[in-house]
């Protein structure tokens, strides 16, 4: 009762006080605050658990959780529309048009943690029912069946399929030779399917001083490639832009434990510094290079890099480098192997304005030995430039409360004058449903640049999502 | 046996001479802008809470996130550097994804993003502060804490109840805001209310602790909401399964577990 009476006397004397002093403050009241506003009411009421006793409380974990599906599977499904907007004769005009279904669980036991991923997918476009979970064909898309121990404190161990990404670039990779899905990434199906699984033992040993990471994939996880069934590319034997009429077939490194891949990252920090030291022995991800009969195969790769990620006036700076080296045509006079190369990025990441972030990066690739492969060029096949640059610069503004997100993405090649320019508007309706519209430019000069070769697929998709 | 008897009286007197000062004597503001710090975003040496946010906008339309958020001071130094880790569950599009802070309170932040389904740990550019945390009408300053020595505080008044303190920012242009005014509890130094004027002194954002229990002996805030007219609407906040001192490793902080999320510590 004196306390009652305390805190009424204090809240009419300081509200009087406070509204003598600033007339223009309007007296209200918060919600929430359970006593009514008097006409001076900007001064609080304690809240329970200060003045007055704790009420008790619901648990907001038990509180309505809304939709759940059963068996503790959560996911999403979603529905892609899209179409070419130029002439391809030898693609269908659909670019995409699938249905999609993800459904994942986790388990736990007390020593591993287990988790599945899959999407069941109704293609419109491939129309393939032939199941080949390596290469994400058919009505099945694993994504991830792996399980997670802990062996000893300081040692983690992933194995079975998974998603795995290293190394600082924004879709430019250097050190990350994980299989990727271009054909996915081009056709305007989610970001996450850029990534491709992979088939690999992770093993993560933590320490003081720095952390190693080394991935062991038994059988070659190649890109999921442009091959020309869905995306058209140039097709240099034909001389031309070409697709369904030209897919590749290429020789697949397929013998467990022999045309294996081993990647390793050694990394720590140093206050807000990234550093990372990488190697990886494996093969190209794509059949870069051509048998003497003109069959395409994987050659032998290794590549030795390192990055550093870290704050620079007010933004990200981040740098990486990566030496390809091509076995399979070690001196470079190949000409029907893809040459060793030296890689190398650097960019900047920063907000400026108000949920407006900017990004560009510089990118290079420079062939080891130019020199050879000039001499080595067999008649009427085009000389390559030394060096391909590219330009990327990436705008991201979130609007509505962070519910729309409008996204640039543009890469430019000065040297080959070509480039991939890429939209999107994503609008969270509500927590469970999302729609997106988006597109995928392709342009340049030459038929035969890396981005150039795409310009007939250029597209516009739209696409709506629920999650669960 | 007869120090005791001679050291009591001394206590006595001197209490007696001592303790009628120390009440009357109000702390220096900025001890009081500290300590309000503290106890808002310091308790403990570390601590770990269940939160659900629900985002209502204007249109009364519901927005929810649940999520885990674990926070350790350095060396249990009040106001100094931090480390929190946040794990979403819902909603279901943003499962799996962790959010790491290393809080500097002296340079920006540095904030990493782990995105699942790309197995990507994302470095995220420093932001304003004083822009939404995941959609919501809290910033990120309001779930880390602004600096107390960001601003300029003068005591304004002194209930029997509460320190009144107005602060303005030391370096103008830097908020969007022109003061903003704390209804700091005396006894807990937990900030009660806090209103945020524009330049024409008119309230347009308002935060107030709606309940606070005392868990593991510090009182804790566990419901508290953020109303925004210029955005319209209010985020509430509710804390469930607090618990302090832990005694989390300070590995938690780091690339390893946003990859790997501590399943232990997230039940």
């Amino acid at each position: 009762m004196p306390v009652l009476h305390l805190i009424a006397r204090t809240v009419f004397a300081t509200g009087l006080a406070v509204g003598l002093m600033a007339q223009s403050l309007p007296p209200s009241l918060p919600t929430g605050l359970g006593a009514p506003a008097d006409e001076k009411g900007t001064v609080p009421t304690l809240p329970p658990g200060l003045g007055s006793p704790a009420a008790a409380r619901a648990d907001p974990a038990d509180s309505e959780r809304g939709f759940t599906v059963p068996f503790g599977l959560t996911g999403f499904i979603e529905a892609r529309l899209g179409a070419r907007i130029v002439d391809d004769g030898t693609q269908k005009s659909l670019s995409i048009a699938e249905t999609r279904l993800q459904l994942e669980r986790d388990f736990y036991t007390p020593h591993a943690a287990f988790r599945l991923v899959g999407d069941v997918v109704l293609d419109s476009v491939e129309n393939d029912l032939n199941l080949d979970l390596q290469r994400g064909r058919g009505f099945l898309d694993l994504r991830e069946a792996n399980a997670v121990a802990r062996p000893f404190s300081f040692l983690d161990v992933k194995a079975g399929r998974q998603i795995l990404t290293w190394g600082v670039g924004d879709l430019v990779f250097i050190n990350d030779l994980f299989p990727k899905d271009f054909r996915a990434f081009f056709i305007g199906r989610d970001n996450e399917y850029l990534k491709a699984p992979s088939d690999a033992v992770r093993i993560s040993a933590f320490s003081d001083a720095a952390n190693l990471d080394v991935v062991y994939t038994p059988r070659l996880n190649a890109d999921r490639f442009i091959d020309g069934s869905r995306l058209s590319y140039f097709n240099r034997s034909l001389g031309g832009i070409t697709g369904q009429n030209a897919i590749i077939t290429a020789e697949t490194p397929h013998t467990w434990f022999s045309d294996d891949e081993i990647a390793a990252r050694l990394h720590r920090n140093v206050g807000g510094w990234e550093l990372a030291a990488y190697g990886y022995h494996g093969f190209w991800k794509a059949p870069e290079g051509a048998r003497a009969d003109g069959r395409p195969f994987y050659p032998r790769l290794s590549v030795v890099g390192a990055s550093l990620r870290g704050p620079l006036e007010g933004g990200i700076v981040t740098t990486e480098v990566g030496n390809y080296f091509s076995h399979d045509d070690a001196d470079g006079t190949n000409p029907l192997i893809r040459n060793g190369e030296t890689r190398f990025l650097i960019g900047y990441e920063k907000e400026i304005a108000t949920e407006l972030t900017a990004a560009g990066q510089y990118y290079v690739e420079i062939l080891s030995d130019f020199s050879a492969l000039k001499q080595n060029l067999t008649s009427g096949q085009a000389a390559p430039d030394r060096a391909r640059h590219v330009l990327t610069l990436r705008m991201t503004q979130l609007l509505f409360n962070q519910n729309l997100m409008l996204s640039a993405f543009n890469f430019w090649s000065p040297n080959e004058e070509d480039g991939h320019l890429r939209f999107r508007a994503t609008y969270k309706l509500s927590d469970a449903w999302q729609i997106e519209s988006g597109g995928n430019f392709f342009y340049g000069r030459k038929e035969n640049t890396f981005f150039g070769q795409l310009q007939d697929n250029t597209n516009l998709f739209f696409g709506v999502r629920r999650s669960f | 046996m007869t120090r005791p008897f001679l050291i009591f009286p001394l206590v006595v007197l001197l209490s007696i001479a001592l303790v009628p000062k120390l009440a009357e004597a109000a702390p220096d503001v900025q001890e009081i802008v500290d300590r309000a710090s503290a106890a808002a975003y310091y308790q403990g040496r570390d601590g770990r809470a269940a939160v659900r946010m629900s985002i209502l906008d204007s249109q009364g339309r519901e927005r929810t996130r649940d999520f885990i958020i674990m926070r350790s001071d350095l060396d249990d130094v009040d106001n100094g550097e931090q480390r929190f880790y946040v794990f979403f569950d819902r909603p279901a599009d943003v499962n799996r994804t962790a959010f790491l802070v290393w809080k500097n309170p002296d340079a920006d932040d540095d904030r990493w993003l782990y995105l699942p389904a790309l197995d990507l740990v994302k470095r995220i550019a420093p932001s304003d502060e004083r822009t939404s945390f995941v959609g919501s009408h809290f910033f990120y300053e309001d779930v880390s804490g602004r600096g107390p020595r960001e601003d300029n505080h003068v005591l304004e008044e002194e209930t029997d109840i509460y320190y009144i303190v107005r602060s303005t920012p030391k370096e103008s242009g830097t908020a969007e805001f022109t003061s903003y005014r704390n209804w700091i509890h005396k006894a807990t130094f937990i900030p009660v209310k806090t209103e945020y004027y524009d330049e024409a002194g008119e309230t347009y954002r308002t935060y107030t602790a709606n309940a606070v229990e005392v868990i593991d002996g510090y009182p804790t805030v566990v419901q508290s909401s953020m109303e925004d007219r210029r955005i319209g609407g209010e985020t509430k906040m509710s804390y469930s399964k607090v618990k302090y001192d832990l005694d989390l490793p300070e590995e938690i902080f780091t690339e390893r577990y946003l990859r790997t999320p501590p399943r232990r510590l997230l039940r």
